[in-house]
This record gives C-alpha cells, sequence and structure tokens, in this order.
C-alpha cells in the first residue's frame, strides 16, 4: 500500500460505503458528543420519524453553553440568563431520557464544555471519528482522532444511522519547526498559523500538524491548537497520538484498561503518517520567530505580536483596506498605534481553547501575589477542572487577586448564559472568536492566551506576559 | 424540502469580507428549540440599533430588497460556528442561494440540507455582482449556473449527491437510513 497520512488512516477505516462520482461517502461515526443548542430540532425529527437513536452507547451529551456558572441562589434555584435558556437545557434532559443518552448533567461532577469532557473521561480516543454540533470539536483531534463540526441536520443523521455522508476533504500539512520561547503558548502558535494561512485559508482540508514544536506540546496545548483550527476555515486539525497522548489517556474513566490497553496503544501506534506520505498543500513555520500574540479585528486572523502596532489600512491592498477599516472601526482601534497599553475593561479567561488546568495554572502564575484591576472572571472548563484547579490552590490566587471563580461552562466566550460584556468595552478573552458582538452586543474582543489575559487582567491594560514572569 | 429548480431574484448585496455565523444570526439568538421565525434575527446586529429599532440605512431594511431570494456577500461568507440556525434564518428570511468567492465548509453543508444554494463564483463575476446591487439573476440548479442582466452566465460547482436532492426535494437522512444493511455490516465486520 502507498504511504498514507494520519488522517487517510482514519478515514479509510470508517468507510462503510466508498464515495463515487454521484454519492458522498458513507463514513462511520464512533463518538457523538451532544449539547443542548444543536441538538433540539434533530431530535425532534428523530421523534416525527418514529426513530431510536441508532447507537445510544456512542452518544454522550452535557450541557454547557447556556448553563449558568455562577452557584444556587439562597432558595435553591439557579440563576438561568432567561426562561428560554432554561428551557434549552432541560429540553435536552428530557431528550437524553427518552432517547437513552449518556447525560452529564448541570450540578453532575462531570459536567463541563463537551470539548473538555469529551477527553477528560478518556472518551475522544486516537484513531477514531468524532463529532459534534459544534464547530470546535476540532478540539479532539489532538488525539489522532478525526473530529468535525456538523449542523443540526446532520446530528439527526448521527443519531439515527452513526453515519455522516460525507466528501473526503483535502490535506494540509503545517510543519511546526524550532520551538516555542519562554511566555510563548499553543494558543499564541496557533493565533500565528491563523493569522498566516487566514481565516479561509484552510477551507476543504483537514489540517494536520507536525513537527519538533508540535511533538514538544503537552495534550493541553495540543487540545488548544487543534480548537481552532476551524478559525482558519479547516474542517478539522489533527496531531498524531504519541508517548504524550498515551500517558494522558491512561487510567481515564473510559479508556480502555490491562489487555485491551496494550491492544489499543499497540493500535495507535500505527496512526502516525508514514514516510513518504504525501499532502494536497504543506506549509511551514518557525516557532522560535513566534512571541505572544493578541488580535487588533473581528476575525481570529486578525492577530499581532503583544509587541506590534496595530495595522495601518493604507498600506493594505485595495480587497484588504475596506476588511481592515470596518475592523478597525468597530474595535475604535487607532491604525499605526502599538497595542501595548491598550487600556481595556473586562478579562475572560476560559472556552474550551483555554480553560483546562494547564491554562488555570498559567493565568494564576501571572497573577500569583498581584492585583486585577479590571473585570476578571476564570472559567473552567469543567467541575474536573474546578476541583483539581481548587486541589492546587488556583481559586484562591485568583480570589486573592481579585478575579471572579466561576462554575464550569461556555460563559463569555458566547454570552448565551448571562455572562457579556457590554456595548463598546474592551475584553482580553482567552477564547476562539472575536466577531462582532461575540462576547456581548457590541463588545470587543482581543484573543490572547492565559498568561497574556492574566497579565491584561493585572495591568488593565494590553500588557506583556514575559515582562511578568510567564514561562 | 421542496424541489428546487429555478431561482430568479433581484440580488441583495453585502459587500463585507468573511461574515461570520455570529453576524448571520447572534448566538443569543440560539436558545430556540425550533427552527421557525428565525427571519427576524437574521443579521439581527446590523439591522437593528442598541434599541432594538431597525437602521434605515442597512441593506435589509430597504423597500428594494423586500422579497429578494439572492443575497450576494463578499469573500468568504458563513464562516464560524456549526449553527445551522444561520442558514435557517436566511431561508426564513425568503433566500434561496447565497453567492461568494468562498463558502465556509459547514456552512455550505447545513445550507444544502436546508434549500438554500451555495453559489461560489469567480473573482470577475463577483465583482460585477458586487458594483450592481439589484441585478436580476437567475440561478439554474440543474445546469449549474448563474444568468447575470445581459445573459452573461457563469458555472458554479456543485456536488453531484447535493444537486439530485435539491432538485428532487430528497431529504439526505432517507438516504442514509436506506443504507442500514451496509452500516449493519460495517459494525459486525469491527
Ligand atoms: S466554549 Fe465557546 S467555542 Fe467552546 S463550545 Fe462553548 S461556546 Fe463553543
Amino acid at each position: 500500500m502507498s504511504p498514507r497520512t494520519l488522517f487517510e488512516k482514519v478515514w479509510d477505516a470508517h468507510v462503510v460505503r466508498p464515495e463515487t462520482a454521484e454519492t458522498p461517502a458513507v463514513l462511520y461515526i464512533d463518538l457523538h458528543l451532544v449539547h443542548e443548542v444543536t441538538s433540539p430540532q434533530a431530535f425532534s425529527v428523530l421523534r416525527e420519524q418514529r426513530l431510536p437513536v441508532r447507537r445510544s452507547d456512542r452518544t454522550v451529551a452535557t450541557m454547557d453553553h447556556s448553563t449558568p456558572t455562577l452557584p444556587r441562589r439562597a432558595d435553591g434555584t439557579l440563576p438561568w440568563a432567561d426562561a428560554q435558556a432554561e428551557a434549552q437545557v432541560s429540553k435536552l434532559a428530557r431528550n437524553c431520557q427518552e432517547f437513552g443518552v449518556e447525560l452529564h448533567a448541570l450540578g453532575s461532577s462531570t459536567q463541563g464544555i463537551v470539548h473538555v469532557v469529551g477527553p477528560e473521561l478518556g472518551l475522544t480516543q486516537p484513531g477514531m471519528t468524532v463529532v459534534c454540533g459544534d464547530s470546535h470539536t476540532a478540539t479532539h483531534g489532538a488525539f489522532g482522532a478525526l473530529a468535525f463540526g456538523i449542523g443540526t441536520s446532520e446530528v439527526g443523521h448521527v443519531l439515527a444511522t452513526q453515519c455522516l455522508l460525507q466528501r473526503k476533504p483535502k490535506t494540509l500539512a503545517v510543519r511546526v519547526e524550532g520551538a516555542l520561547g519562554p511566555g510563548v503558548t499553543a494558543k499564541d502558535l496557533v493565533l500565528a498559523i491563523i493569522a498566516k494561512l487566514g481565516v479561509g485559508g484552510g477551507t476543504g482540508h483537514v489540517i494536520e500538524y507536525l513537527g519538533p514544536a508540535i511533538r514538544a506540546l503537552s495534550m493541553e496545548a495540543r487540545m488548544t491548537l487543534c480548537n481552532m483550527s476551524i478559525e482558519a476555515g479547516a474542517r478539522a486539525g489533527m496531531v498524531a497520538p504519541d508517548e504524550v497522548t498515551f500517558a494522558w489517556l491512561k487510567g481515564r474513566p473510559r479508556a480502555p484498561r490491562g489487555e485491551a490497553w496494550e491492544k489499543a496503544v499497540a493500535a495507535w501506534r500505527q496512526l502516525p503518517s508514514d514516510e513518504g506520505a504525501r499532502y494536497d498543500r504543506e506549509v511551514a513555520i518557525d516557532a522560535s520567530a513566534i512571541a505572544p500574540m493578541i488580535t487588533w479585528g473581528t476575525n481570529p486572523g486578525m492577530a499581532i505580536p503583544v509587541t506590534g502596532t496595530v495595522p495601518a489600512p493604507a498600506e493594505a491592498d485595495a480587497a484588504d483596506r475596506a476588511t481592515l477599516e470596518s475592523a478597525l472601526r468597530y474595535m475604535g482601534l487607532t491604525p499605526g498605534k502599538p497595542i501595548l497599553g491598550q487600556p481595556i475593561d473586562v478579562v475572560f479567561i476560559g472556552s474550551c481553547t483555554n480553560s483546562r488546568i494547564e491554562d488555570l495554572r498559567a493565568a494564576a502564575a501571572v497573577m500569583k501575589g498581584r492585583k486585577v484591576k479590571v473585570r476578571s472572571l476564570v472559567v473552567p472548563g469543567s467541575v474536573e477542572v474546578k476541583k483539581q484547579a481548587e486541589a492546587e490552590g488556583l481559586d484562591r490566587v485568583f480570589r486573592e487577586a481579585g478575579a471572579e471563580w466561576r462554575e464550569a461552562g461556555c460563559s463569555m466566550c458566547i454570552a448565551m448564559n448571562g455572562d457579556r460584556i457590554e456595548r463598546g468595552q474592551y475584553c482580553v478573552s482567552t477564547s476562539n472568536r472575536n466577531f462582532e458582538g461575540r462576547q456581548g452586543a457590541g463588545g470587543r474582543t482581543l484573543l490572547a492566551s492565559p498568561a497574556t489575559a492574566a497579565a491584561a487582567a493585572v495591568a488593565g491594560a494590553v500588557a506583556d506576559p514575559r515582562q511578568m514572569g510567564a514561562a | 424540502m421542496e424541489p428546487l429548480r429555478t431561482i430568479e431574484s433581484r440580488t441583495v448585496v453585502l459587500p463585507s469580507a468573511n461574515i461570520d455565523t455570529d453576524q448571520i444570526i447572534p448566538a443569543r439568538f440560539l436558545k430556540v428549540t425550533d427552527k421557525q421565525g428565525l427571519g427576524k434575527a437574521l443579521f439581527a446586529d446590523w439591522r437593528y440599533d442598541g434599541e432594538g429599532k431597525p437602521r434605515p440605512d442597512f441593506v435589509l431594511n430597504r423597500p428594494e430588497a423586500a422579497g429578494a431570494k439572492v443575497l450576494v456577500a463578499g469573500d468568504n461568507f458563513g464562516c464560524g460556528s456549526s449553527r445551522e440556525h444561520a442558514p435557517w434564518a436566511l431561508v426564513d428570511a425568503g433566500f434561496r442561494a447565497v453567492i461568494s468567492t468562498k463558502i465556509a465548509d459547514i456552512f455550505r453543508n447545513n445550507a444544502l440540507k436546508n434549500g438554500l444554494v451555495p453559489v461560489v463564483v469567480d473573482a470577475a463575476t463577483h465583482a460585477r455582482l458586487l458594483a450592481e446591487p439589484g441585478a436580476a439573476v437567475r440561478i439554474d440548479v440543474e445546469a449549474q449556473t448563474l444568468r447575470l442582466p445581459e445573459g452573461a452566465e457563469a458555472r458554479f460547482p456543485l456536488d453531484a449527491f447535493s444537486r439530485y436532492c435539491l432538485l428532487n426535494g430528497v431529504d439526505e437522512l432517507g438516504f442514509l437510513l436506506s443504507q442500514r444493511p451496509a452500516i449493519d455490516a460495517f459494525e459486525s465486520r469491527r
């Protein structure tokens, strides 16, 4: 057999029916993750057509987008954003019960953001196909799984048939040479990659991240990296599994055990791309040249080093000029001015991009012994992460610095649960999207790493985390 | 889904590049549990001001936009979230096709399942359409052509299966359900 890429191996192993000129491939899905926002209409289709969930053992639900991150009130009620949010969450609970789907409900010890909980439970494993009605499903590619976001119609397809109709995407190799410098993280790396590819640059492709800088990343960092593949337009991002992956997975509640573990690892070792495997496209990037990054505009590709200056539209070509001008107008930033020192109003540390234990450790390292100057929200990705952080005393660091320590959920990443910024406010956020109004109508988002966000909280302005001892 | 063969309409033009799904329908409108009535939330933050009053200068609020079925958007339309609420809102507002130079993967997949035709055209055709808001165009799904006012035609790509589904109003779920024997066999093989 000719040499194959990691993606091709996973794809080939899941083809139920190969694609032809007339029809797409029928692709088998190993793990289907479900949350409250994109599933209700899909369950309705099943009900209308009197269909069961074909593989409830491969379907796992959690509540995250619309859930409150403040604790229960004294009277025992939850501080819902509104009646609709509560109705959507309880609808998921009813749907899961009716269709026999495993649910990690609000209040349980395994609740959290769908892309944090899946890996944490050991549900996400190398070589799997993983889907969810959520574009950041790409996160799970960190394990060498083929993981991508689907719409609600497709959620219905997978619930009913455990399969999807798919045309085979193209492959894009992103080779990252060298090593990241001190205080420079996977978030900075991925922002630099998106800035290079452009927000539509990966359209139609699955990215495989390769090279020494990728091998050196922890699993948390690989998840951050793969998570934002969609922000370059890519269907999915993947990192080949290795010893780091196996060590992280071993002993997780749903990971194989004993002999089954040994067998699984032996199979997973066959997954990395073969020597000489071909990609449809390749790009290279030097990790050592990357500084902590921050976005200045209204899409994740509009990123610069924290030490850089806000771009001037006059220097762009005509096609880009209008886009740049409108982004600058929305953001209220001055072209040509350094971004460092830009005053801010809010800091958000959380989201499926950066709410894992390592992210919280990085933020705490900067906040330790300091005070925040602006409203700062720290939202762990899952109840499990919250427990771990509290065991390490990170919650105390945040509280003593003056930050709010919240319950697990998506929170201010998408502002559906009542956590949001106000019109005109600037928020340095560790989430993944700086689209207009994403964190609240009229709000302005600057995306950055947890260390950079923590530094901004302490300074009350955009700051360089390396000046505050970020490692 | 109703079969869809041709679309004839004047265009509405939104020239911004990279229009993302949070602009098409902001997240606060995603708390619904059905699909109907989302048209009023379409481009909500561009269409209405902070008090919820329509902004008279926004194209969709202008009288000439009434009844338009074809949206012409800047480069790279529909990036961002997987929310199918985006095509639901467009369809509910009367749109049947979106024209751009590039359309994001998940948005395209979602659009096709809701009778919204993603029409990707070359830069020259796109530039013409951007420059001529309200142009009368005709989209032929079967022939995969877009006809411009003076009769010039541009072809657009459409996967054979998606084309078949659009033309016949076929729902993909039906096709997948017909694959059950193959799925059973696959499951017992592993
Ligand atoms: S944290 Fe944000 S991006 Fe991630 S799943 Fe939740 S809303 Fe989506």
